[in-house]
């Protein structure tokens, strides 16, 4: 318990600073702990969504992959070359990328877009099977589309993936090691300060204790001069027989200075506890 | 009369031919090619037929659908081969214009490859056998078609063919390319037609004309079809596109020749629709229903189409169309094979049986 705290001096302001952090700990926890809520349920929806987007892969290459052979078979072998080889430079299929904003995750998003300006195809497959390679070309772009799709859905789902990671790493960082340690250190400070209270009341104590003892002792010495005195004035009484309100007098001045010296003891143990 | 001396040069030929059409894969064949689960199976189907041991030398997991196209290809040129070193003469020569079709793909190929200025070896890797010739990888230094024409192309058979593609735009690009690419295509259709009716004897010339005037119009409805298409699909950009392929330009891709010539052939320039493209076609009997329906279909139906005219063309005896026949019979045998393959490794059985057989 005395290791898993932080190294500060148990006095009342780091108290006051100790319970302002804890306070601050558990709030942050309570909203990063609602962020990778938020965060993994977007997960879960990427997850599924790319698993959709991988069966329809599956499907539409398929297809692709069939129309390719279809092509072959309508136009003999070198049509892949002659395809290859009339593609211009610019691209007829562009992607543009975009964020989207989830808890504070900026995730990219893919977009496909085509532009019918260019057409790599205009007379390909002229003398025969342009049908077919037409309609490869429309399944094809297909195909690309959805791997346009897969490709946003499983970077958006690998950049989630590191931050949920990151997220709960720090939830649980909170969780399990700074609101222990704050709480640690709160109750070593208070632990520290009680010690203290005590040590200052039990000194307080044992030097009220002192006193009493230093006053019933002069109490003692003084009823015992007194006595002496009276025994004295009795006997000069006794003796004289007069000047016996002058004895009066004294005693009185010695009850007050008894009094004052208590009230100062109270004086001070009030100091000490506020 | 002329079949009394056919033997003397052609009637061994005639014989391979006819044995080589025996060869081709039945319907029953194809049903048992359908059957297999893997394209091993479909090779251990192969080596029962004349096929034999082509893919003996292929391991199990090397085994795909390209290997067996580009094996059974080798096959197919070697035969061809074979039977164009036997021929003399006029066959000979009939076989050598067998291989222009192939050797204007190279061309055009060979130009595309060098405007991307690819390595010439890659490119001459992809050329078909068949339309190989000695200056083939020379064509490379050409930068357009005037120089092409003059460093390279004159002294090969298809000089001839390239004198009407010089009056547009003289620059190699693409678009061009594909136009040139037809354009000798026309004039090689021609030039074979003007050839096989001038010097081949009867029962030859009869059917080879039939034969490729199929040919030219499946090339006209194609044109006319697909250059459609293309300027639907970029309708909405601007109207550049469409001057691409005017009804000028069209009709001089368009053989002028075959049973749509002229009318048909005058209309299908014209169309801008595929309407008016049906329209048109419904004025010619042989190809009246062709796009009636689904027109996904219109390639298997040219397919079909020359596969029938091809086994008609082999009931006639003492004639060398029956080499153009077996060509053009074992080239769909390939497709359907590689088809059937395709198929099976992708695991698409439901079109299985889009394949065209009739023997």
């Amino acid at each position: 318990m005395s290791t898993n705290r932080e190294q500060v001096f148990p006095t009342r302001m780091t108290l006051g600073l100790m319970k302002t952090k804890l306070k601050g700990a558990n709030q942050g926890h309570s909203l990063l702990k609602r962020k990778a809520e938020a965060l993994t349920k977007r997960f879960r929806d990427i997850t599924k969504r790319i698993d959709d987007a991988k069966k329809k892969m599956g499907r539409v290459m398929q297809t692709a992959a069939f129309s390719l052979a279809e092509v072959s078979y309508a136009t003999g072998e070198n049509i892949g070359y002659q395809v290859q080889e009339s593609v211009s430079n610019q691209s007829r299929f562009k992607i543009k990328a975009r964020q989207e904003n989830v808890s504070g995750v900026y995730l990219p998003q893919f977009e496909a877009f085509i532009d019918p300006s260019i057409n790599d195809f205009k007379l390909t497959g002229l003398g025969r099977g342009g049908q077919q390679v037409q309609r490869a070309k429309e399944i094809y772009t297909k195909a690309v589309e959805t791997l346009v799709e897969l490709a946003s859905l499983q970077t958006a789902f690998i950049i989630l993936d590191e931050v949920i990671k990151v997220t709960n790493r720090r939830v649980n960082a909170i969780e399990h090691v700074i609101i222990p340690r704050t709480e640690n250190t709160i109750a070593y400070i208070n632990s520290e300060l009680d010690e203290l209270d005590r040590e200052e009341f039990y000194r307080l104590k044992k030097v009220q204790e002192k006193k009493q003892k230093e006053t019933a002792i002069l109490d003692a010495e003084m009823k015992a001069k007194r006595l002496l005195a009276e025994q004295t004035a009795k006997e000069e009484e006794e003796a004289k027989g007069k000047a016996g309100e002058e004895a009066k007098e004294d005693e009185d001045v010695k009850m007050d200075e008894g009094e004052t010296v208590e009230n100062l003891v109270a004086d001070t143990e009030e100091d000490v506890i506020f | 009369m002329e079949g009394l001396y056919f033997n003397i040069d052609n009637g061994y030929v005639e014989g391979v031919v006819r044995g080589y059409r025996n060869g081709l894969l039945t319907a029953n064949q194809y049903l048992n090619l359908t059957q297999c689960e893997t394209l091993e199976d479909l090779k251990l189907q192969l080596s029962s037929t004349d096929y034999g041991n082509f893919l003996t030398n292929v391991s199990q997991d090397a085994l795909t659908t390209s290997i067996i196209q580009s094996m059974a290809s080798d096959k197919l040129y070697k035969e061809f081969n074979y039977l164009r070193d036997q021929l003399s003469g006029t066959s000979k020569k009939f076989m050598d214009y067998i291989t222009f079709g192939y050797m204007i793909d190279n061309v055009t190929l060979m130009i595309t490859g060098t405007i991307h200025s690819r390595d010439k070896a890659e490119i001459l890797q992809r050329c078909h056998p068949l339309g190989w010739f000695d200056t083939l990888p020379t064509l490379s230094v050409a930068t357009d078609l005037e120089s092409l024409y003059e460093t390279v192309l004159i002294d090969t058979p298809l000089a001839p063919y390239f004198k009407d593609c010089f009056d547009n735009a003289n620059e190699l690009d693409d678009l061009n390319i594909e136009i040139i690419r037809n354009k000798l295509y026309k004039a090689y259709l021609e030039d074979f037609k003007s050839f096989v009716m001038e010097t081949l004897p009867s029962p030859s010339n009869d059917i080879m004309i039939e034969l490729l005037e199929f040919e030219a119009d499946r090339r006209t409805i194609n044109i006319a079809l697909n250059s459609l298409q293309s300027t639907a699909s970029t309708s909405t950009d601007s109207d550049e596109n469409e001057n691409v392929l005017d009804s000028n330009l069209k009709s001089q891709l368009m053989p002028a020749m075959g049973k749509c010539y002229p009318i048909a052939t005058h209309y299908l320039s014209q169309a801008k629709d595929f309407e008016s493209i049906r329209a048109a076609l419904n004025n010619v009997y042989d190809y009246k229903s062709l796009l009636d329906d689904d027109n996904g279909d219109l390639e298997d139906h040219f397919y079909n189409m020359e596969m029938i005219l091809c086994k008609d063309a082999f009931t006639q005896q003492f004639t060398i169309s029956t080499i153009w026949a077996w060509m053009k019979s074992k080239e769909q045998e390939i497709r359907n094979i590689t088809w059937i393959a395709e198929c099976i490794a992708q695991n698409q059985r439901d079109r299985i049986n889009n394949y065209i057989s009739v023997y």
